[in-house]
Order: C-alpha cells, then structure tokens, then sequence
C-alpha cells in the first residue's frame, strides 16, 4: 500500500499521528509529514484508523 | 449466524460503520437506512465553507472519489425507521417495509432543538443538515439583518460566515459568558470578544421571548425588554437524540440510547454517535458525546464488536476532542468537561488568542484548549490518553 496525503486540504488536526505514528508526523516547521509512504501491511490496520479519522478527508491508500 | 446487518442512520457513523464492517470482511448483506434523501455527507462544512460560499454543497459528500460499489451496500435513503422488533430482530421503515437482521448499529443522530411555543414561518431557521445550509444560503444572498439564537459552537461558526458576508449579525445568548460550561469563564470571555471585535453585536444573560412577524419574522423580542429587528432567525440552541423511534423497543433510553463499554444497547443491537451513549472507560461515565471524531470512533468500534461478538468484545475507550473555526481562529478542545479545578495556559497568550491551556481535576490533566496551536494538541492528546498528572502535564516541555 502506498500512503497519499492531499496536503492542500490537510488542517493538522493531528488525529493521523494519534492513530499511525510510525506514519505520520507533525515537524518542527509545523506541518504534516509522512515518513513511510509505503508501510509495511503490519501498519495496514493503523493507517486504515488515520484515514477514516481525518477529519478533511485528507489520507488516502493506494494499493 | 451472521449473514445480515442493518445499520440505522446514514450520517457519519452509520457510513464509517459500514466502511469498517466491509474491511474487516463482512461479505454478507449490508443494509445502511437513512431518513434524509441525500447520500452521506460530512456535516462540518455546513456552517463555514457551504455557508461562506467557498463549496458547493455538493463538496460535503463523502466518498466522492470511491464511490459505493465496493461496499455493496442496500441503500435505502429518504426513509425513516418507525419502530424495533428485538426479538423479530426486525426494523420497521415509514414507507411499510421491514429490514430484518442479525447484528444492528443504531445511529440515527440527533436533531436540532427548536423554541418552545414558537411557530414555524418564513426565514426561522435552523441549521443541522444540508437542507438546512442550502436554505440559509439562500436566505443570506438577499442581506438580511440576521439575528441568531444561541452563542454556541453552531450559533458562533453562523455568526461567523454571516460576518465574512458582511451581514449585520445579532446573537442572543442566555449565558452571561458564553462557551462558558465547555471552556470554562476566562476563554469563553474570549471568544465573545473575538466576536464582537468582528461587529458582531452580542447580547448575554438574556433569552428571546417571542419572534415577531406574521408569515414572516420581522425580529425577536428579549427578555430585557429589548427587540431586535431581523430578517433571518436562526435558532441554535442544542439537539435531542433521534429515539423516539424506539420508544417501545425495550431498549434503554435516556437522552440517548444507553450502552454497556461493547456499544451493545441489546443482544446483537449497537449505538453509535451523537444518539448513544456509549459506556467509556477513559471518561468513568456514559456522556452522550455530539463530536465528530466520537462518531466515528464508535462507529467503527460497534462495527468491530458486531463482528467480533460479546465474547470477544472490546471496551470503549476515547478522549473525546472537538474543533471549532471561527474567523481565522481554531479553537481544539480535548478531554473531559467540568468540573474543573484549575486552567493554566502554558503557552501563548489571551492578548495573541493563540494558547494552549490545560484544565486540571484534583491531581490529573483532564483537558487541553488549543487556539491556533495545533501541535500542543497532539502532545496533550497523548498525556490525556495516558490518564498523566497534572504535575507531569505542567512538566513536560511546550511544543508550539
């Protein structure tokens, strides 16, 4: 699977970093960065949570 | 035997519900029941993008992209569900027809609250679904004088959108500070001033009496003896949850259907959402919790359990969270509500509206307020989640 965020709608709500860690990440320049874009299928049930808690819509997986 | 699930209520939760039972494998019959003919759309732009004009309504729907042929779902919009047959395990819907099931997830939501003794006419509005925004746009086009009932969250975000349309805005609060009971007296100060700084003229510690006019309102009168003219009323002064429809169901129902941790109400019958309420173990109580996020994290916590069963149930845990945009500010709420005992900003400032402030409960962290500061909310979620102290809290260094 290969993580995509649609950073022109991201708000940083934040809820992402709660749910996949390992995944995403708010920087020191405080803004949304993804730090595995492929994560392993051990992170799927992860990632999964961080997409349908985002708040914009944001997140999204292609297989 | 599990072959058919209904879910009751095609809003958010009822949607993630779905969502979550056809990824975890569910191939069976899946049937999603919604009394609002529009398919599911996401409620928070209503009161800022819709209502600014900056989307379409059309923007809301969810699963724009994806669509629905993947979760193979029975459909059925613009029918409401009339009453429960637990040991039919059956719904009966408003057009006559049933829907039969072996797990059900409730989630009708809640509905708008309206003033009492007041009737209905032209331009009384309210604002909870897309009907309600496609109206209240429309009625914000002829620039009416708006006068709005309620300086809640709801009544705060209208005033907003109405003020970056450049209309004459009036709220009626019956709080002396508004916001006061959620964010506590000190930001609730705040915001009324951030409100009035953008022209909006708000009235607190008075109630609305009556709305004037005939077939159409003209104003409303205020307990101070005061009268506001108005073209546009809109009343947002809480909701009730949707139980009526199980009024004799059997299953338990006190301002909101009542859950054990499961989200179970019965034997094989969930709740998700703004209509449950949903035993969790963070909180140490049932709170019936309106937030967007709640919604979907019971939702796919009912889901998780319909599938599992009670054997291998998991309890609800969560810290509720909410946020709010008004003007160029966010305000970020997580964690429990009152009492508190103390508020503390450790960053920012009120004279900046941009801080983060914590909320303590004898010796624990039990909130965080962010305004504009939406890092410290990711940190503090994480020290609420842990159930920290306040000490810890107070220590642990500020990202901002």
């Amino acid at each position: 699977m290969k993580v995509v965020v649609d950073f022109s709608i991201c708000d940083l709500h934040g809820l992402c970093v709660e749910a996949a860690p390992e995944v995403f990440q708010i920087g020191d320049d405080g803004a949304l960065h993804v730090l595995i874009e492929t994560p392993p299928d051990g992170l799927r049930a992860k990632v999964d949570k961080a997409v349908r808690e985002c708040p914009t819509g944001a997140i999204s997986i292609e297989e | 035997m599990l072959r058919r699930i209904v879910i009751v209520g095609a809003s958010l939760a009822g949607l993630r519900a779905a969502e979550a039972l056809r990824d975890r494998g569910f191939d069976g019959e899946l049937t999603l029941i919604g009394d609002e003919p529009h398919r599911p759309y996401d409620r928070p732009p209503l009161s800022k993008q819709v209502l600014q004009g900056a989307w379409e309504p059309e923007q809301t729907f969810f699963r724009k992209k994806d669509g629905y042929d993947a979760l193979a779902l029975d459909m059925r919009l613009g029918v409401r569900a009339v009453s429960l047959d637990l040991r039919a395990r059956r719904v009966a819907l408003a057009d006559g027809t049933f829907a039969d099931y072996d797990r059900l997830i409730i989630a009708t939501g809640a509905r708008v609250r309206t003033l009492s003794a007041i009737a209905p006419r032209a331009g009384l509005l309210a604002l909870r679904g897309l009907d309600d925004a496609i109206v209240l746009r429309r009625a914000m086009m002829d620039a009416p004088r708006v006068a709005i009932v309620g300086a809640g969250f709801i009544g705060l975000e209208v005033a907003a959108s109405c003020r970056a349309r450049g209309l004459p805005v009036t709220v009626i609060e019956a709080l002396p500070v508004p916001l006061s009971p959620i964010l506590g007296s000190t930001f609730g100060d705040m915001v009324a001033a951030m409100h009035r700084d953008h022209g909006v003229d708000l009235r607190t510690g008075v109630v609305v009496t009556d709305v004037l006019g005939e077939s159409r309102v003209a104003g409303v009168a205020l307990s101070d003896g005061s009268r506001i003219d108005a073209d546009v009323v809109v009343v947002g002064i809480g909701v009730t949850p949707n139980t009526e429809w199980l009024e004799r169901s059997g299953l338990t129902i006190d301002n909101g259907i009542v859950c054990n941790g499961s989200g179970e109400a019965a034997p094989d019958v969930y709740a998700a959402g703004d209509v449950a309420r949903v035993a969790n173990r963070w909180h140490g109580d049932s709170p019936r919790i309106e937030h967007w996020t709640n919604a979907v994290e019971q939702a796919v916590h009912a889901a998780e359990n319909a599938l599992a069963g009670p054997a291998a149930s998991t309890s609800f845990s969560s810290v509720p969270y909410f946020w709010s945009d008004q003007y160029d500010r966010r305000i970020q709420f997580i964690g429990g509500g009152p009492p508190h005992d103390e508020i503390v900003i450790v960053d920012g400032s009120l004279a900046d509206r941009r801080l983060t402030a914590l909320y303590r409960r004898g010796d624990r962290l039990v909130a965080c307020l962010a305004l504009n500061q939406p890092r410290a909310l990711i940190k503090y979620r994480k020290l609420l989640a842990a159930g920290e102290s306040w000490n810890a809290a107070l220590s642990a260094p500020v990202a901002s």
